[in-house]
């Protein structure tokens, strides 16, 4: 084992980003490993597949099955069922631990908060694109039987990747704010639901307040990927808000340790 | 291997620690000793990292604590006081867990992880999940973690806290063998008995404050020998002050009259008990003695709020 592991090091820059990794690495393992002790994890896999399955049929039972694949109700079908998964696998992320106790072996052991953050996110990232590409085989079902386009789907299915990447490190934030489970999930649904009919304003706002209102929501930017416009703005804007929600909930980890 | 200088902690305008300062060094078990409330466990925090103090210093290992943090947190082993434990894990996945964020190499876990569980004798539940482990057992698996990357500090706040009596007895004894050779080891306890049998020194700490630091053999000396001594004594004033004054040991005399009799307070020097010659001097000149008492010293009264016996 030591040899195997020795080879690559040497071609690395020795010390911190080796180190770095690693830690980030041992958190994201335990937390993948926590996922499947528990009856949680079962159960949203369960329910993520049946009700995707389910949108799947329903979108091929209408007069135009293709034209209605993606079209505006499975839109806000899927973001529902993304958003409440979003809330339910991370809201025991960081509340769980400081409520356990563990936190504070966590936050003495020599590991950066960011580490601690970026590893559980990207714990639960893995797991719920592990889900994800499983939904995959509808479309690609489909692909077999008939020819459909399969453009929207890639871009459709990019929106729901990002979309979700952001509403996970959203649910890591209201975890890091807590350290009640519950509370945690539903500061994260209200952050979500908030955020993404926040485009509504723009009904009586109106002018370049609206817009921006507009552009604050995650509606827009998932629905141009949905439709089949791959556009960098939208890519920018969900990796943008993923990125300052865990660098927000670094600080809330580390503003922890003056209470 | 850890010198807190100054430190201080406030949580609004509430001083939980007070211009704290010791030093514990290579090989030594230090006691960190006083009643429940008094600011220990403030301390442990300050020292492992976990709460920064609001002026003061730390330093663990030769690394600031502060603006050292990586470093310094590499070199303690803590195990706080309620244990924190992942229950969903069994203990093998726990200290694995445990060695990677403390940064033991992936070849040398394996290895680790075997001694740790010999040490703590946890050797035939390895693979039991901790949640069905008793408390004791718990324990165990707490100090195991707390010793898995051979931390060159350990910090355990009330390390034998809930446990059976039995176990107690073992858990003193391991902590016994952790210390010593390089390592520094600081504990805090509010059981007197404790310190005696496990520490080499002590600091008391009452209401955030150092009040002593000495080696608990000392303290059970100077808290045995009360300096003050209080006496109601019936007679005249003069002639008895003037026979105190001749009592060996005796420094100063304080009188205040009431009515009949005066109350004396009567300090000896470190060392002297004078009560019982006190005693002696009223009963022979035919004077009447009201009453007689030890007064009380701060150390005194933090050491009434402390267990002295053992529950069991």
């Amino acid at each position: 084992m030591a040899d195997i592991s020795a080879a690559p090091v040497k071609r690395m820059p020795r010390g911190m980003f080796r180190e770095m990794t690693r830690n980030t690495y041992a958190i994201t393992w335990k937390e993948l490993k926590a996922y499947f002790t528990q009856p949680m994890a079962y159960v949203v896999a369960v329910v993520f597949i049946a009700i995707t399955g389910f949108f799947f049929v329903d979108s091929l039972s209408g007069p135009l099955p293709l034209a209605n694949l993606y079209g505006y109700l499975r839109e806000i079908r899927w973001v529902l069922l993304v958003l409440v998964m979003g809330a339910v696998l991370t809201m025991r992320s960081i509340a769980e631990e400081q409520k356990m106790g563990t936190l504070e072996l966590l936050l003495t052991s020599p590991v950066r908060d960011w580490e601690i953050v970026l590893g559980k996110y990207i714990a639960t990232l893995i797991f719920f694109y592990a889900l994800l590409l499983l939904t995959m085989f509808y479309p690609l079902l489909l692909k077999i039987f008939a020819s459909p386009d399969m453009g929207p789907i890639w871009t459709g299915y990019l929106g729901i990747a990002l979309a979700g990447a952001m509403f996970l490190a959203i649910g890591i934030l209201a975890s890091s704010l807590t350290n009640n489970q519950i509370v945690a999930a539903v500061l994260t649904l209200g952050i979500l639901f908030g955020l993404w009919f926040l485009y509504l304003a723009e009904g009586f706002i109106g002018g370049l307040p609206g817009s921006a209102f507009v552009y604050i929501s995650p509606r827009s930017h998932y629905d141009a990927l949905v439709r089949g416009i791959l556009d960098t703005g939208s890519i920018v804007y969900f990796i943008t808000v993923t990125i300052s929600a865990l660098f927000v909930a670094t600080r809330s980890l580390e503003s922890r340790r003056w209470r | 291997m850890i010198e807190v200088q100054n430190v201080s902690k406030f949580f609004g305008n509430y001083p939980a620690v007070e211009d704290v300062s010791f030093k514990v060094e290579k090989g030594e078990i230090l006691g960190l000793l006083g009643p429940n409330g008094a600011g220990k466990t403030t301390i442990m925090r300050i020292i492992t990292g976990y709460t920064p103090p609001t002026s003061g210093t730390v330093k663990v290992a030769g690394h600031d604590i502060l603006h050292d943090s990586m470093a310094a947190r590499a070199a303690i082993g803590y195990l706080p006081e309620t244990v924190p434990l992942y229950t969903d894990m069994t203990v093998r996945e726990y200290l694995l867990f445990q060695a990677a964020i403390r940064g033991v190499p992936n070849n040398k876990k394996g290895q680790r992880l075997e001694d740790v569980v010999e040490t703590v004798r946890l050797n035939d539940y390895v693979d039991t999940h901790i949640g069905k482990l008793s408390k004791g057992f718990r324990q165990r698996v707490g100090i195991a973690q707390a010793i898995i990357h051979e931390p060159s500090v350990l910090v355990l706040d009330e390390p034998t806290i809930g446990i059976d009596p039995i176990q107690v007895v073992e858990t003193r004894s391991l902590i016994k063998s952790l210390g010593g050779g390089d390592r520094a080891v600081i504990l805090s306890t509010h059981i007197l008995p404790e310190v005696s049998m496990v520490c080499g020194r002590v600091v008391i700490i009452n209401e955030g404050r150092v009040i002593a630091e000495d080696t608990p053999a000392n303290l059970a000396l100077r808290l045995q020998n009360s300096r003050q001594v209080s006496a109601d004594i019936r007679g005249p004033t003069k002639l008895v002050t003037a026979a105190i004054e001749k009592i060996p040991g005796v420094t100063s005399i304080h009188r205040e009259s009431f009515e009949g009799h005066s109350q004396y307070i009567v300090e000896c020097g470190v060392g002297n008990d004078c009560r019982e010659e006190l005693a002696k001097v009223v009963v022979a000149n035919g004077w009447g003695l009201l009453s007689m008492q030890a007064k009380g010293m701060t150390l005194e009264e933090v050491f009434l709020e402390l267990t002295t016996q053992e529950e069991a």
